[in-house]
């Protein structure tokens, strides 16, 4: 194993989380996924509700 | 009261909404960054829990945030009980679906903490179970909602619900203090001196922010979409449409 | 406000009254079922039926965690600063158990007064601090700050 680069270490170290990775990460991974997902919703809610108004406008 | 008529109004709401949903957003993504940055890689690791104390960092504000936003669609249930402004009506539902997703997120993330400290995903203590109750009052509210044919006189009926959930909040939050628990106390409300130091304290307060402000900029996005679909025949919309 | 409005307002704020009024009698009824452990003092006091599996919570005695021979067994006492109860358990113990720490087992007394706990679960206090200034704080002559559970 030849010497390592001490930046590469602390990322180790924070992806490691002190062996508590899975609980840590967990719960972020969890909470980015849900807070996204609302957005997303509302993006295609939206685009879906001004694509049937265009629809409506157009029959009148 | 004219003013719950004025800032009611769906016209006039989906005006002032717009303004504000630009700066939220806005906001939301600023403090987002700087406080993900703070609570992973700033703030330090904690002498008991080690790393795992970044985990408070986003759960603590999902589980206030979760609280909050029960009382702002108890209150809004309170105006389209009494007032019957459609878009409080419409807050109520909204809201419903916003704050079931930040208790399921306090509840995932409190057992994700749970597990490594004190040994078990979940305990039946008052703290745990009286969130899960909230959760399932949201779930109550929305079904109520969708249950009835005229979303009028569902949001009157879930309305009901809401209101007389409110009673839950209180228990949630004096639940560690009036029982024995094994959820810990109150850290930060205890104002004469937080328990924690300002290093902690800073990430777990920009996070907040950072949660509040996505919950409004979300609430205003929501209500806007169903006032849209809700009002399509109106001449308000049709005149937004032309713009 | 019209008396229609007036009308509606009273039966919101009846509403949640009534609700209210409801939901803390019940609270007190249940009083003692909310509580999720039973402390030391508790148990001396004859307080719970001690032939039924229960919970028991309290801080560990600094000195008295104690590993048996065959390595998976720990003993230690759990006190509420009145009374102190011994506990006995096989299996691993949570990461947060630790000395001074507030502890909730799950067991049952036997004969000898020992409780034999069948599940350990460590009850975090509200203190957060990095852990340079623990040590900072310990060698200064201060101990860590513990909380005491509450007892009713």
């Amino acid at each position: 194993m030849g010497a390592r680069d001490p930046g590469e270490i602390v990322v180790q170290e924070f992806f490691h989380m002190d062996g508590y990775a899975f609980y840590v990460w967990g719960s972020y991974a969890i909470v980015s996924a849900v807070l996204l997902l609302n957005v997303i919703s509302i993006r295609l809610q939206r685009r879906k509700i001004l694509r049937e108004l265009a629809e409506l406008s157009e029959e009148e | 009261m004219h003013f719950i008529h004025k800032y009611g109004s769906p016209n006039y709401f989906y005006q002032w909404s717009g303004t504000w949903l630009k700066i939220l957003s806005a906001l939301t993504l600023i403090l987002m960054a700087l406080g993900l940055y703070w609570a992973l890689i700033i703030s330090p690791p904690d002498y008991q829990q080690s790393e795992t104390v970044r985990i408070m960092y986003i759960h603590v504000p999902s589980a206030w945030m979760s609280m909050f936003t029960y009382v702002v669609m108890a209150s809004a249930g309170v105006v389209a009980m009494i007032w019957r402004i459609k878009v409080a009506e419409i807050v109520v539902a909204q809201s419903a679906i916003i704050g079931a997703s930040f208790t399921l997120l306090a509840l995932v993330t409190g057992m994700l903490w749970g597990k490594p400290m004190w040994g078990a995903y979940w305990v039946w203590d008052a703290r745990l179970t009286s969130e899960l109750v909230l959760l399932f009052l949201y779930v109550g509210v929305l079904a109520i909602y969708s249950a009835y044919e005229d979303p009028r006189t569902g949001a009157k009926a879930a309305s009901i619900l809401a209101i007389v959930g409110v009673i839950n909040i209180p228990i949630i939050h004096y639940s560690v203090e009036w029982w024995n628990t094994l959820h810990q106390g109150p850290t930060v409300t205890k104002f004469d001196s937080p328990s924690a130091p300002l290093s902690m304290l800073t990430p777990l307060f920009i996070m907040f922010f950072a949660f509040k402000t996505y919950f409004f900029a979300l609430l205003f996005a929501r209500t806007r979409n169903a006032l849209l679909s809700r009002e399509r025949h109106t001449s308000w919309v049709q005149e937004i449409l032309e713009k | 406000m019209t008396p229609k409005r007036k009308q509606r307002m009273i039966f919101v704020i009846v509403l949640v009254v009534g609700f209210g009024a409801a939901t803390a009698l019940a609270l007190f009824a249940f009083q003692s079922n909310l509580l999720y452990f039973y402390s030391p003092s508790q148990i001396e006091a004859g307080e719970v039926a001690t032939d039924q599996m229960f919970r028991l919570g309290g801080l560990v005695v600094e000195g008295s965690v104690a590993r048996h021979a065959d390595g998976v067994t720990t003993s230690f006492d759990l006190t509420d600063t009145a009374d102190s109860i011994t506990v006995s358990y096989t299996g691993l113990l949570p990461d947060l158990f630790r000395e001074g720490q507030g502890i909730v087992a799950q067991g049952k007394i036997n004969t000898d007064g020992v409780f034999i706990a069948q599940e350990v679960l460590a009850k975090h206090d509200e203190n957060y601090m990095p852990p340079e200034l623990a040590e900072a704080l310990q060698a200064a002559g201060g101990s860590h700050p513990e909380s005491i559970p509450k007892t009713q």
